[in-house]
């Protein structure tokens, strides 16, 4: 048995809705008379029963995983479910409701860089006590010190008060303590969302530095995919308080970015769609409609025919369509342009053939922009909302695609010709 | 199969009576970094830096020896005035700051304590040794006058029992702070109780012998029912203890002495298990 790192334990931890307590102090020493007299609250209305479950909110919901000592786990998953709340618990700043969470190490939490951090005190003061705070002796302290400075790149201002710094170098001074602390368990949440792209890249090597030589256990939260991809070698996807997939990071992001549009319609509504007032509304995209396709999931380099109906206001015949790639994680994979599109006044059509086989296996969403051609290219119709969604899955592993491996990207470009026989010298 | 092992465990179940006095104790540097931040931050850009915590001290015994020395005659027999109230004011002063800067913990600390966990007592516990800094100051100011009055020698007649003043700082500190970290515990979810903290302080204050003389007063002559009930305030007999061992005057009574330290021990650990028993939580509510 391998050894773990974190046990997470049915674990639910329960909010109460509303103001706190929901109550006055006069009304809640009433309901405890009450409950000591064995009578009902004389404040709750007729009919309503004590611990009204309406009331209360299960941010997480029995929830159970474990970590491997060494591992560096992702916990993905929307607003509200549950990461942050996970992430309290396990850094033991609020008890869970019901359940237990066991922890083998150290704990260094960096839930919000520059926790602690006080403005008046100077960058070298702040470091010994952050590194304090998130439970350093100050002799630890004193062997790090020139490593940490040197690594927050702030080493010339290490005398001044944090208050003079510049948000970023808050950012890299509190990133700085905080890697390179002896624990044997680090949470992360959303860290490295600030700092420049050079720092952001450096964060990420020392984290994996810090996972892969010194065999530390990482737990990251993150919306920022790519990090999570590069960083971590499994993902928990939490949905609604309850761990929703665990497993394998790839898996783990598809299962997130599919958790809303698992239906598997072929026709897109996207007469709702919320439009931004500056592009116009002369144009309205009524639907999309893959009308000879049976389901979403395609094979790969299948065709397929769809039809797009729109709404306009005004005849126009100097409309072009362009539609933008995207893929699972919201990375643009390339864009396709369509041919000149004339509207009459009033509803619309026009149909085209998809070909899919410039795509890898994988989960596609599609944006369909419409835009004039003459007028500077203002875009007409745009609604990042998606219009299309689409998979390709790629089940008789045709030849070029027999070992597809993810570092090759979404798109596969066309073929490169091979220069034969005499063209050789030219 | 090995056995898993566990460091920590961070069970739902709220007992006040789990409390983190391990971990609390490899705190000891991070202690006195809050206390080196709080001394630091507060005195920051301000000209006259530490000399802030005579001048409060100092000014307050200027207005209660003209006020209730002179004016009312609540002043002690046989001492000066000055350093009869210098010596009250800065003892009670130590005590005040003590419960009412450890009585909002929570409110004033929930964004560190919302993010990272050490144990939380570190927080009371250094913000009320950081009081001790101010009142070394304030102290140091009270023995010059010592002195001088000594040299001009007006009657005060320091004994054996000013060795006891550590004992007396140390019960001050412990009172205000059980009863500091009582209201924070009582005010993560009702703020109520803090409104009452300032005001009942100094309506405290008025309840203990630091602006007035009680040996002087006939009607808290030792014996009488008022004065048995007026020493069960612990911090009165504490602060007899105080002017006696440095001025010689007024008087110590050790049974209500006793009682006084028997008084900080129970709030002291009553109010490490109200703080044990909110800690855990308080975050959702604060």
């Amino acid at each position: 048995m391998e050894e773990l790192a974190i046990r997470v334990e049915h674990v639910s931890k329960e909010y109460r809705l509303g103001a706190i307590g929901g109550a006055t102090l006069k009304g809640e020493i009433q309901a405890k008379i009450a409950k000591l007299r064995h009578k009902e609250n004389p404040n709750l209305k007729i009919g309503e029963k004590e611990h009204n479950k309406n009331e209360r909110f299960l941010a997480l919901n029995d929830m159970s995983f474990d970590v491997k000592k060494g591992e560096t786990v992702g916990i993905i998953g929307r607003n509200g479910a549950g990461k942050s709340t996970i992430l309290k618990l396990i850094c033991r700043v609020t008890a869970p409701t019901k359940g237990n969470i066991y922890l083998n190490g150290r704990i260094t939490s960096m839930l919000e860089v520059g926790t602690g951090f006080h403005p008046e005190l100077t960058g070298r003061e702040n470091v010994y006590l952050n590194g304090a705070i998130l439970g350093m002796t100050k002799a630890e302290i004193d062997k790090k010190f020139d490593e940490i400075v040197e690594f927050s790149e702030v080493g010339q201002f290490i005398d001044t008060p944090v208050k003079r710094y510049s948000s970023g170098m808050k950012v890299k001074l509190a990133f700085a303590v905080a890697s390179h602390l002896d624990s044997e368990i680090m949470i992360m949440d959303e860290v490295l969302a600030v700092g420049d792209v050079a720092f952001q890249n450096k964060c990420i090597d020392r984290m994996k530095k810090v996972a892969e030589e010194e065999g530390r256990t990482i737990l990251y939260v993150s919306h920022n995919m790519a990090t999570v991809k590069s960083l971590c070698n499994r993902c928990v996807v939490l949905s609604h308080g309850q761990v929703a997939f665990e497993g394998e990071t790839e898996e783990a992001i598809a299962v997130y970015m599919a958790d809303d549009n698992l239906d598997n319609t072929t026709f897109f509504d996207t007469s709702h769609a919320k439009r931004l007032p500056k592009y116009g509304q002369k144009h309205l995209l009524l639907n999309l409609h893959m009308f000879e396709s049976q389901s979403t999931v395609l094979e790969y380099g299948d065709k397929f025919p769809f039809r797009i109906t729109w709404k306009s206001g005004n005849a126009d015949d100097r409309m072009l369509m362009k539609m933008v790639i995207n893929g699972i994680d919201a990375t643009p994979v390339g864009v396709i342009f369509g041919g000149e599109l004339k509207s009459e006044k009033g509803i619309n059509s026009a149909e085209f053939i998809f070909d899919t086989s410039y795509l890898v296996p994988g989960k596609y969403t599609v944006d369909v922009i419409l835009y004039d051609q003459y007028d500077s290219g203002s875009i007409l119709y745009h609604d990042r909302a998606t219009a299309l969604r689409f998979s390709i899955e790629h089940s008789d592993k045709s030849l070029k695609l027999k070992h597809w491996f993810k570092d090759w990207g979404n798109a596969v470009l066309p073929c490169i010709e091979q220069i034969i026989g005499d063209d050789k010298n030219v | 199969m090995t056995e898993q092992k566990w460091t920590t465990v961070v069970k739902s179940s709220n007992s006040a009576f789990d409390m983190d006095i391990k971990g609390l104790k490899n705190c000891k540097d991070l202690i006195m970094l809050f206390v080196r931040r709080t001394f630091v931050a507060k005195y920051k850009q301000t000209i006259l830096g530490p000399a802030w915590a005579i001048i409060q001290p100092f000014f307050t015994t200027v207005v209660y020896s003209v006020f209730f020395g002179n004016i009312a005659g609540l002043g002690a027999s046989g001492v000066p005035n000055f350093i009869f109230y210098l010596s009250g004011t800065i003892v009670w002063t130590l005590f005040a700051n003590c419960l009412t800067e450890t009585s909002h913990t929570f409110t004033a600390n929930s964004a560190i304590l919302g993010k990272v966990y050490f144990p939380r007592l570190v927080m009371p516990i250094s913000t009320a040794i950081s009081q001790f800094i101010g009142f070394f100051i304030q102290f140091a100011f009270m023995l010059c006058f010592l002195v001088y009055y000594l040299i001009t020698d007006v009657g005060l007649k320091p004994n054996i029992f000013i060795l006891m003043f550590p004992l007396v700082l140390f019960q001050l500190a412990v009172l205000g702070m059980g009863f500091g970290i009582m209201i924070s515990a009582l005010t993560t979810k009702y703020r109520d109780l803090a409104m009452v903290v300032s005001f009942g302080v100094s309506l405290w204050s008025y309840c203990s012998p630091v602006a007035y003389d009680m040996f002087s007063r006939s009607q808290l002559a030792p014996g009488s029912i008022f004065y048995n009930i007026y020493m069960l305030n612990p911090v009165t007999p504490a602060i007899n203890l105080f002017r006696y061992g440095f001025l010689g005057t007024g008087e110590v009574d050790w049974l209500f002495y006793g009682i006084s330290w028997a008084t900080t021990a129970i709030v002291a650990v009553i109010g490490a298990l109200m703080f044990s028993k909110s800690e855990k939580t308080f975050m959702d509510t604060v």
